[in-house]
């Protein structure tokens, strides 16, 4: 079997985002750029189900401009077998997305395919439950637990749902998005990273694979929240239990 | 306007993330027609349709799927359902509240229909204009939907409260119609998943995403034995414990305690860090919070720039002081 790998390129998580002074968006030029942290939990995942035997190869796959192709260099660093890009413009929205990841099961026919459960500069938790649809494959969202079951076809899902975790039984081929608490993902070593120089990265366009690129949006402005009025600095744990009870009305 | 609420139940009520969904309707357009949307099985659907009915005057109709294949909130079939639903109403619009139920089914549904929804927006500004947060909160984008109709949304619950309700809005109750499923399995990824079980954790300490008071503990706490000092605070005042990433590196706790941009966005009505220093990702998961209190012995920690009230001074003394003099919960 082989799994397919959804990744994209986003702005660092420790970095501290600055919204651009003509509020069209968030500052992402001279900015440390990073694998999304949910898509690195999903190529690991991918990783260790091929390591413990149940899947052939990892492909991991990407969708944007051409520079996308260094994160699809640490996923290859990590322990891909070989990836795809699709060269297309930044910022396209979840649907659009899911239409050419559609295309690209049409082409590959993986036996699963995996997802961070968002990325962290749109926020917009859509993109596997999309593809999902588009594919009328079931999906397991969340997830913090997969076990395959390689004989009868069948991937159990732990998912981190508002009341705990609720279990689901999909028939392969399936969508799984990944949470935080499913693994810690590696990091390349060295070796790897010089190993994943050589691997292939296969190039489409939209446009190869049928897909038109539309966008329902316009974007008004991005703007920075409102600030949060500055605080009091308190000298006694006596005071502080007094403000939280007569002030905020917290306790 | 024509609007379909994708409604949860439980134990024969309406959920209230769902009203909220009904409050965000509500707010499109006055004059807004509300009809909500139920599923599920037998005597537990009954009893929450007849609960919807009467819950909120702006909900005109109440539809109902009643099926085996809805008794769990399945995404595969609830997504098949919304298509049908819709292609049989014409709603200018569809709602759902933005809690794991409607996270896992709406971009699905969505999908079906070859429609972009809007996720996780905190305000609404007209028909087809919406603010939501990007960056963890860090930035809020306005968005205005260009695209063809239904309109789909999922909001954020907490931002949308429910208006106290009318004494005599029973009077009035919404209909209720049976959604006919004759044609649900037309979509083949009906029956392909299959629910297992729901395993709660922790039950006596309230879930960390929704809990009313959230107690942090950071680097500061120093070790994992130290933590058990967080817990206890926790216990006393009815508190979810949260970690800073810091923390959950330094193996003191799970990694499923933390909040912070990659881990759990918070937003309660008391935040009480320890020992945080207050780095942009952990700021980022809990500064919806409404009263953030900081305790830190270093006064230029970041993390007083976010508080409300801030204690300079050692976790260590501080902790036992608050679990002498701090009411318990009620």
């Amino acid at each position: 079997m082989k799994i397919m790998v959804a990744i994209k390129r986003v702005v660092d998580y420790a970095v501290k985002i600055r919204v651009k002074p003509d509020k069209s968006g968030v500052e992402t030029k001279n900015v440390k750029m990073s694998m999304n942290p949910f898509c690195e939990i999903a190529l690991e995942e991918a990783l260790r189900i091929k390591q413990s035997g149940l899947a052939s190869e990892v492909v991991a796959v990407s969708i944007g401009p051409v520079h996308f192709t260094e994160t699809l260099r640490t996923g290859l660093a990590m322990g891909a077998d070989r990836a795809i890009h699709v060269e297309a413009p930044e910022n396209i929205y979840p649907l659009t997305i899911a239409k050419i990841l559609k295309a690209l099961v049409d082409v590959e026919k993986p036996g699963l395919l995996l997802l961070g459960k968002q990325a962290i500069d749109n926020d917009q938790n859509q993109t596997g439950q999309m593809v999902a649809g588009l594919l009328k494959w079931p999906q397991g969202t969340f997830a913090s637990k997969v076990v395959l079951d390689k004989e009868k076809q069948v991937a159990t899902v732990d998912r981190e749902v508002d009341g705990g975790i609720e279990t689901l039984s999909l028939d392969l081929p399936a969508v799984i998005t990944t949470d935080l608490r499913l693994n810690q993902p590696r990091y390349a070593t060295l070796p790897n990273i010089m190993k994943a120089k050589s691997k292939p990265i296969k190039k489409f366009t939209p446009k190869d694979l049928n897909v038109e690129i539309k966008s329902d949006f316009e974007v008004v402005e991005v703007t920075e929240p409102p600030k949060r009025k500055a605080g009091l600095i308190l000298s006694s744990v006596d005071e502080l239990i007094d403000k939280l009870k007569n002030e905020a009305r917290v306790i | 306007l024509s609007t379909l609420v994708l409604a949860e139940h439980e134990g024969g009520s309406i959920k209230t993330s769902s009203l909220s969904a009904v409050e965000a309707a509500k707010s499109l357009d006055g004059d807004n027609s509300v009809s909500l949307l139920l599923a599920g099985s037998g005597q537990s659907l009954k009893e929450a349709a007849a609960h919807a009915a009467s819950s909120h005057p702006s909900i005109s109709q109440v539809l109902i799927a009643d099926s085996d294949k809805f008794t769990y909130p399945l995404a595969e079939p609830w997504a098949r359902l919304v298509h049908l639903v819709q292609q049989r109403g014409g709603y200018s619009h569809i709602i759902a509240a933005s809690g794991s139920f409607g996270k896992n089914v709406l971009p699905r549904a969505a999908a079906l229909l070859d429609i972009s929804p809007i996720t996780d927006v905190t305000k609404i500004s007209g028909s087809n204009l919406f603010i939501r947060p990007i960056y963890a909160g860090n930035a809020l984008s306005t968005v205005r939907y260009t695209g063809s109709s239904p309109c789909m949304l999922s909001i954020r619950a907490t931002s949308f409260p429910i208006a106290s309700l009318p004494a005599d809005s029973k009077s009035d109750a919404a209909s209720i119609d049976q959604v006919d499923l004759s044609t649900l399995d037309e979509d083949d990824s009906v029956g392909k998943s299959r629910y297992i079980k729901l395993s709660s954790q922790n039950v006596e300490r309230p879930d960390l995403g929704n809990a009313h008071i959230v107690v942090t503990g950071g680097r500061g706490v120093k070790s994992a034995e130290n933590f058990k000092m967080i817990d206890k605070l926790a216990e006393k005042i009815g508190a979810a414990v949260g970690a800073t990433r810091a923390a959950v590196d330094a193996g003191f706790v799970p990694n499923d305690l933390q909040v912070g941009q990659t881990g759990k966005i918070v937003a309660p009505e008391l935040y009480m860090a320890f020992g945080v220093s207050g780095a942009i990702q952990h700021i980022a998961g809990m500064r919806d919070s409404k009263v953030i209190v900081a305790v830190n012995k270093d006064a230029d920690a970041p993390i007083f720039q976010v508080a409300d009230y801030g204690l300079v001074g050692d976790l260590f003394e501080v902790i036992p002081e608050l679990l002498e003099k701090i009411p318990e919960k009620k």
